[in-house]
């Protein structure tokens, strides 16, 4: 009976984590700037890691595999919004202005293309 | 359960790669870079689990930790070339 | 399953590879390198091939991005164009491709159970590295102890290339100090890659040795170890300057480093010789055979993993610490 729990449990959240995923990779295209890009990328990214190590923790049990999945999505849930940082910032010191709701691509000052 | 993830996870790739080949500024094939290596990560563990071998996800751990280097390094090289610029408008 | 995994994975590499050379932006191209890594990691992981993965990713997509960055801060950013037509140097690939392609109608499936290595090399190590050695990573066992030659000529090739690149370069031998100019570099202003740095390096250094000391249980071994080491100072650089990472680990250390990985190999071989049995023939160094394998193992995965840690810091500050002459 818990078998059974815990497996439609997992499938949600994996199923969940894949939907996540998906909406990442379209918004990172069909957004306008690359600001809102980020968003996109970096926001997605968390939730899916959460959600998909999650179902996968919960199918392992308790065994030596869950802790380095546990690991790894805690590492991944620090360096994710580190490099977003990063990111960001290299941008914005470059000099890429984060225009309002503009529909273009054309970066107002000069950048490395 | 674990194909259906992979494939997203595989489709987010392609998306991404897309976007790096596509981006119109530098910083947008840097930020598709960063998505696909988070992308690669997950689906590391998705099919180590899918394969049955859990001692694979020291992969997806080593990539984990090994991401963040690189883009740490794009910021220093942007860094670099605006203070090389300044220098030079300066001199 | 693999099948349709291969392929995915195998035509995005294709567009890749072509997006590389099509584009005329070195910066671009780093990227796309970056990414082509990533590509050939995942699938040599869906290939069953843990360890080459485990490299592949460490070294493609870690370390040779930063090094390819560290050489483009100093040059410029758009390649040359190129004058005179490509006729020779197209109709050389297509050649030698058409050759290459026609090669490959011979070859057995992948994973055929009647191709001829699985009759009777494949059978022969899984059985006998149960009866050496006892260790549960058969790669391992090959690499280290089995074909003990072949990886003995990869670090002298890591030691050679080394060397090499720092001949190259000009880098000056480590009794000189050089004064550095100014002390701007590194991320040092910005508080979030600090504070998430500072906690992410020894937990990165640890899993180096982690992978070291585990390859004969699982995907691991030296040239990983020392990729992964290599990457962690590699951050502990690009947080607080070049000049920083070079006084915490000089350059005299990264050379002893590489040179000492080398001879400690050479030095089990010659141990071994002394002790009776052939050059590298590690079930002489102990009383126990199948002890005296796996220490053997131990000791010169440690010599590979401290000379190819020890290289590619040596190149990384022969890169990042070259002055700009224009």
């Amino acid at each position: 009976m818990i078998d059974v729990a815990l497996d439609v449990l997992s499938w949600i959240l994996l199923v969940l984590g894949g939907a996540c995923v998906l909406i990442g990779g379209i918004g990172g295209l069909r957004l306008p700037n690359f600001y809102t890009r980020i968003h996109a990328a970096s926001l997605t990214d968390t939730m899916a890691t959460i959600l998909i190590f999650s179902g996968m923790m919960l199918q392992a049990g308790f065994s030596l595999a869950t802790l380095k999945l546990f690991a790894i999505m805690l590492f991944l849930l620090l360096t994710g919004p580190t490099a977003t940082y990063a990111l960001a910032n290299a941008a914005l010191l470059s000099g890429l202005k984060p225009d309002a709701g503009t529909t273009s691509d054309k970066p107002k000052e000069s950048l490395p293309e | 359960m674990y194909i259906i993830v992979s494939i997203a996870i595989l489709t987010t790739m392609v998306l991404a790669l897309v976007r790096a080949l596509m981006g119109p500024s530098a910083y947008d094939r840097v930020l598709a870079v960063n998505v696909f290596g988070t992308k690669t990560v997950l689906l590391l563990s998705v099919i180590a689990f899918l394969y049955g071998r859990p001692d694979f996800l020291d992969l997806a751990l080593a990539y984990a930790l090994i991401n963040m280097v690189g883009i740490l390094a794009v910021l220093e090289y942007f860094q670099n070339r605006a203070r090389r610029k300044s220098r030079a408008e300066d001199d | 399953m693999i099948f349709i995994f291969g392929l995915f994975l195998l035509t995005l590499l294709v567009i890749t590879a072509i997006a590389i050379v099509r584009t005329e932006d070195l910066f671009v191209a780093v990227m796309l390198t970056s990414i082509f890594s990533l590509l050939m990691a995942a699938n040599f992981f869906i290939l069953d091939a843990a360890d080459v993965a485990l490299t592949e990713a460490a070294v493609g997509a870690g370390v040779t991005t930063v090094i390819f960055l560290c050489a483009l801060a100093l040059t410029d950013n758009k390649e040359k164009p190129r004058q005179g037509s490509r006729w020779v140097t197209f109709s050389t690939v297509g050649v030698l491709a058409l050759l290459i392609i026609y090669a490959t109608f011979d070859k057995p499936r992948l994973g055929d159970p009647d191709a001829p290595v699985h009759q009777h090399i494949a059978p022969w190590y899984i059985e006998k590295t149960t009866e050496y050695m006892d260790i549960p990573n058969v790669v391992t066992a090959i690499l280290s102890s089995f074909r003990g030659y072949d990886t003995l000529g990869e670090v002298f090739v890591v030691f050679a290339a080394c060397i090499g690149v720092l001949f190259i370069l000009g880098v000056s031998p480590p009794r000189k100090t050089k004064q550095t100019t100014e002390k701007t570099t590194g991320l040092r202003h910005h508080l979030i890659p600090q504070v998430v740095g500072r906690l992410l390096i020894p937990f990165i250094v640890l899993f180096g040795l982690y992978v070291q000391f585990h390859g004969e249980y699982g995907p691991g071994g030296g040239f990983q170890a020392g990729a992964i080491i290599a990457t962690g100072v590699i951050l502990y650089a690009l947080l607080e300057g070049e000049s920083e990472a070079l006084r915490a680990i000089p350059r005299g250390v990264l050379l002893g480093m590489v040179i000492g990985g080398a001879l400690l190999y050479g030095s089990v071989g010659v141990v071994c010789m002394f002790m009776g049995g052939a050059f590298l023939d590690y079930s002489v160094l102990a009383s126990d055979p199948v002890f005296g394998q796996q220490l053997g193992i131990l000791i010169i995965e440690a010599g590979v993993g401290m000379a190819v840690c020890g290289a590619l810091l040596a190149i990384f500050h022969a890169f990042a610490s070259r002055e700009i002459l224009s």
